[in-house]
């Protein structure tokens, strides 16, 4: 421990806060509930028989307890968080006001839609400027979030080719690819091969070419790529796929790179999701709520899933069953209607931005990735040359022979008080830094945070790996120990003496 | 462009600086037949007010179920939220923080999930949970796949009163997987024979409780008949507040647990962002899909949380790994966990209380009226009832009124003819005797 260790362990702001169920009592309740009505019950004797074990608390030891945990979090509303490819952009208040409404945050999504037409309204635009912007002729709105917006968009893919009796079996995907992809296609049947990148980061278009033929379903690309590059020669790349009878996936986590200047229809993608917590700003939350429309082509339109936002003489209505023109849909990939909240959130990000705005952040997130990487590249090091998109990637030979690693790097800046970028990710270079600082940050911003860069590459130059090793020492909590959460796993708090596994029911043999 | 950093003399400084004459320069790896020659075509930036103005003229053309006396359930329930609670998940900390990657200076939203993750196994009397899937129907698709890894068997048997977005959403992830699901008829007070449909092939049985028809069943003859035939029992929850009444899944030999959480703490929100809650058995936790918190030790030996058991994860296993899934519900299992720790033991269970005797009441009152019958011999806080005409057209009617009053069976099974004369109605504690007086007379009326 410190030697400087305080009586408490409280460090001025930084205070030590236990589980909600070692600072709570029984009997306590945060919330006044009156008695309930007399009745008689209807459970037919399926009431619970033991104890919860739930901790009681008032209502300020609740406000106090989680005032506290959110102080051990770094935000985007703190600082900058240039986390590579998941653009943490500011995000406004006014979404979030809008967002609880009554009129929209108040809606249940099984009320009847003459009653529900200005949600439905506010879907529908929202589908509309998707379109506009991504230049695409449909768009599925429920997908939960990227992921689920890629099985949307993989599966779309799969049905249709079921539907022309094709029965391709593999999905390519780039080297640099998010490991959701790979995922996500063994989730639709597909087994995945990877594409290599060439020299200069991009997909190796004769590999790509080479592998593409009569079995393969997709090709999936993320562009502008992880590496921060905009894939050069995608026009090349969609004339091959086609040619091959293959689709083409895009995974447009990077859109917010050329929202308002490029538009995915123009490069000849078929589909694509956007993550609306990325390139639109809804708050992440600390992972999650996400959002993750997908842009569909004419071919892959009638496989949307449900539900379809409609528009008839009589008002906005609610395709909700597998019949008529949706009779070839996938089906439904979730409860009622999306995230509808993120919606109201998203539209609004995009309404006050506005097609200039749009483009305008766009080109400030590109120039603030390029400035950075202007600055830093003499010392850092660069696996790829310029110009990179809205994010620049590093990897760890500047760090050669210092002892130091790329997370050891990381953890430095935390001690600085910046987020550190994405670590270790894309895989295809040693030790990947990858830093978006986004059209959030002001110039002042972002010549700070390349102070403190060239300053820690300095101090890692010159022999000062110890520094690094101990860091972070400021933060609520120093390096903590990973491996030993995954050996030992403690998921959840028990009461002391209690036993580790405590199953109520024999265990099952055949499952064990 | 209030939301932009930088100015035009800040862009002219760097465009020197990274020595390029316009930002087109840093485009150039785009094909120039892909770049717009004219902007798109929408609008122009607008001030605050503007778009406030404007959205606010969508939210005025809706009946907010937050105004008028509601008996909407079937999987997204109205319930009270303390303010405390949208208070605190609008901390910035909370709310524009991304997924913990770096620990150290996340531990506000990992001690949460901690908490949450306790909380979610405590209420369905499982041993672990995960830290959130995107909503109940997602966590149950996710549930069967993970069965089918446990028992390493293809099918499953789904029950019919299973939510229909549940069973769709099951359907959809096994469409091109090598399945044979068996699906049972909705019927509302069928008796199933569930484990006589089990067979060699069978990874799981799905049952919802209480049902979509709001009935309640002792699910623990069903688990036995599972666990001797080699299969899992997965159960699912609408709606997490019985969980504070109701004998929970954990107690019944359930398997997988895979609820919706978004009575507690989250608002309606027309049908999202929910929250996927997923517990089950802790020797299964290396097939469970989705984020785990768990516990450790910094440096200094002082007691920390991280992400862990990520082996099992899309960015470590990629095509190997348990699910796809990335981001959670992460904000949502934070209101979860809030406005569960202000409940407590007591809150939660005289919550539960309440629910339950207003829908009683509710029942009594509706069992009066001619040509109306209540189905269900037992349920929670939603029933069913038969009117004696097509109950979509009705609830038309009522809401003419301004009265949301109920689920009419074809929202929910547009296939099924038989179900058309069937309302499934639901009361919390938001419903008032005034609410039930106004519904039943209105009720009357319509029929």
């Amino acid at each position: 421990m410190e030697s400087r260790a305080t009586i408490s362990g409280n460090r001025g702001l930084m205070i030590e806060e236990p589980l909600i169920f070692e600072i709570g009592s029984d009997g306590r309740c945060g919330v006044d509930l009156p008695e309930p009505p007399a009745h008689k019950d209807r459970l037919g004797g399926m009431r619970r028989k033991a104890t919860i074990g739930l901790p009681g608390l008032s209502e300020p030891q609740v406000v106090r307890h989680f005032t506290r945990l959110s102080q051990k979090n770094y935000a985007i509303d703190s600082g900058i968080y240039p986390l590579g490819s998941c653009t943490m952009k500011h995000n406004p208040r006014l979404n979030e006001k809008l967002a609880r409404l009554p009129g929209l945050g108040g809606l249940h999504p099984l009320q009847p839609e003459s009653t529900v037409q200005g949600a439905l309204e506010l879907i529908d635009t929202l589908a509309r400027w998707i379109k506009i912007l991504t230049g695409m002729p449909a768009v599925a709105m429920s997908p939960g979030a990227g992921a689920h917006g890629e099985l949307c968009g993989t599966m779309t893919i799969r049905a249709a080719l079921d539907a022309r009796g094709d029965a391709r079996k593999v999905v390519l995907v780039p080297d640099s690819a998010h490991g959701t992809n790979p995922a996500t296609a063994a989730m639709c049947g597909y087994s995945v091969e990877p594409i290599p990148s060439n020299r200069r980061g991009r997909v190796d278009l004769a590999a790509l070419k080479a592998r593409l033929g009569g079995d393969v379903a997709a090709f999936m690309l993320t562009n502008p790529s992880t590496c921060g590059l905009f894939e050069d020669e995608i026009l090349e790349q969609a004339a091959a796929v086609h040619a091959a009878g293959a689709f083409f996936y895009c995974d447009g986590a990077n859109f917010n790179a050329i929202a308002g200047r490029v538009r995915p229809g123009d490069l000849g993608i078929d589909v694509m999701h956007l993550n609306l917590h990325k390139t639109f700003s809804t708050p992440h939350g600390g992972g999650g709520p996400g959002s993750g429309p997908v842009v569909l082509a004419e071919s892959l339109a009638p496989f949307a899933p449900l539900p379809w936002v409609v528009h008839g003489p009589g008002g906005f209505g609610l395709v909700e069953c597998a019949a008529g023109a949706a009779s070839r849909s996938i089906g439904r990939l979730k409860s009622f209607h999306g995230q509808f909240g993120m919606f109201v959130r998203a539209l609004a990000y995009m309404m006050s931005h506005g097609a200039d705005g749009m483009r305008q952040a766009s080109e400030d997130a590109v120039l603030a990735a390029n400035y950075v990487r202007i600055a830093l590249e003499d010392v850092m090091s660069a696996p790829y040359p310029g110009p990179c998109m809205h994010e620049m990637l590093f990897d760890e030979r500047f760090l050669k022979d210092t002892g130091i690693t790329t997370l050891d790097f990381a953890k430095a800046m935390i001690d600085e008080g910046i987020h550190p970028m994405t670590v270790y990710f894309p895989l295809v270079v040693h030790g990947a830094m990858l830093i978006e600082p986004t059209e959030s940050e002001s110039k002042a911003s972002l010549d700070r945070f390349i102070d403190v860069m060239r300053a820690l590459v300095e101090r890692a130059k010159s022999g000062d790996a110890a520094w690094f090793h101990d860091a972070p020492r400021h933060a609520p909590r120093r390096r903590l120990d990973e491996t030993r959460a995954a050996r030992n796993p403690v998921l959840r708090w028990r009461p002391a003496g209690s036993t580790a596994s405590a199953g109520q029911v024999p265990a099952d043999k055949a499952t064990a | 462009m209030r939301y932009l950093g930088l100015g035009d003399a800040d862009r002219r400084a760097m465009l020197a600086s990274i020595g390029v004459g316009s930002i087109d320069a840093l485009y150039r790896d785009v094909p120039a037949s892909a770049i717009l020659k004219t902007p798109v075509d929408l609008p122009n930036h607008q001030g605050e007010m503007e778009v406030e103005c404007a959205i606010a003229a969508l939210a005025a053309r809706t009946l907010p179920a937050g105004d008028v006396p509601c008996f909407l359930g079937a999987g997204a329930y109205r319930h009270h939220i303390p303010a405390a609670v949208d208070h605190l998940i609008q901390r910035g900390e909370f709310l524009t923080s991304y997924t913990p990657y770096q620990p150290e200076i996340s531990q506000g939203t990992l001690q949460a999930l901690f908490e949450f993750q306790t909380q979610v196994a405590l209420i369905t009397g499982m041993e672990i949970a995960s830290a959130s899937h995107y909503d109940g129907a997602t966590a149950c698709a996710e549930a069967v796949l993970m069965a089918r890894r446990l028992t390493k068997r293809t099918g499953a048997v789904v029950s019919g009163a299973l939510h229909p977005h549940y069973r769709d959403a099951i359907a959809t992830n096994l469409r091109f997987l090598d399945a044979r699901p068996v699906w049972l008829e909705p019927a509302p007070l069928a008796d199933e024979d569930l484990a006589a449909r089990i067979d060699a092939t069978t990874a799981c049985v799905v049952v919802q409780n209480p049902d979509v028809f709001g009935r309640l069943r002792d699910l623990a003859p069903l688990a036995e008949a599972c666990h001797a035939k080699g299969a899992l029992l997965v159960v699912a929850v609408t709606e997490a507040v019985s969980l504070g009444l109701v004998e929970p899944p954990g107690a019944m030999g359930a398997d997988i647990v895979a609820a919706e959480g978004q009575s507690i703490g989250n608002g309606l929100s027309f049908g999202g962002p929910y929250l996927g809650l997923f517990a089950t058995r802790e020797k299964f936790v290396r097939q469970m899909p989705g984020r785990i918190a768990g516990e450790t030790v910094d440096a200094d030996g002082r007691r920390g949380w991280v992400l862990t058991l990520s082996a099992r994860e899309q960015h470590i296993r990629r095509e190997k790994a348990t699910s796809n899934i990335c981001t959670n519900s992460g904000l949502c299992a934070l209101a979860f966990t809030i406005h569960l720790a202000l409940l407590g033991e007591t809150g939660f269970r005289r919550l539960a209380e309440i629910n339950h005797a207003t829908a009683v009441r509710l029942a009594d009152r509706l069992a009066r009226l001619p040509g109306v019958r209540v189905l269900n011999d037992t349920f929670f806080n939603e029933f069913a009832v038969r009117l004696p005409r097509p109950a979509a057209p009705v609830v038309e009617a009522l809401a003419r009124r301004g009265i949301l009053g109920g689920v009419p069976g074809p929202r929910l099974f547009p296939d099924r003819p038989e179900l058309a004369d069937i309302l499934l109605v639901a009361a919390t504690e938001t419903v008032s005797e005034a609410d039930i007086e106004t519904f039943a007379t209105a009720l009357a009326e319509a029929l």
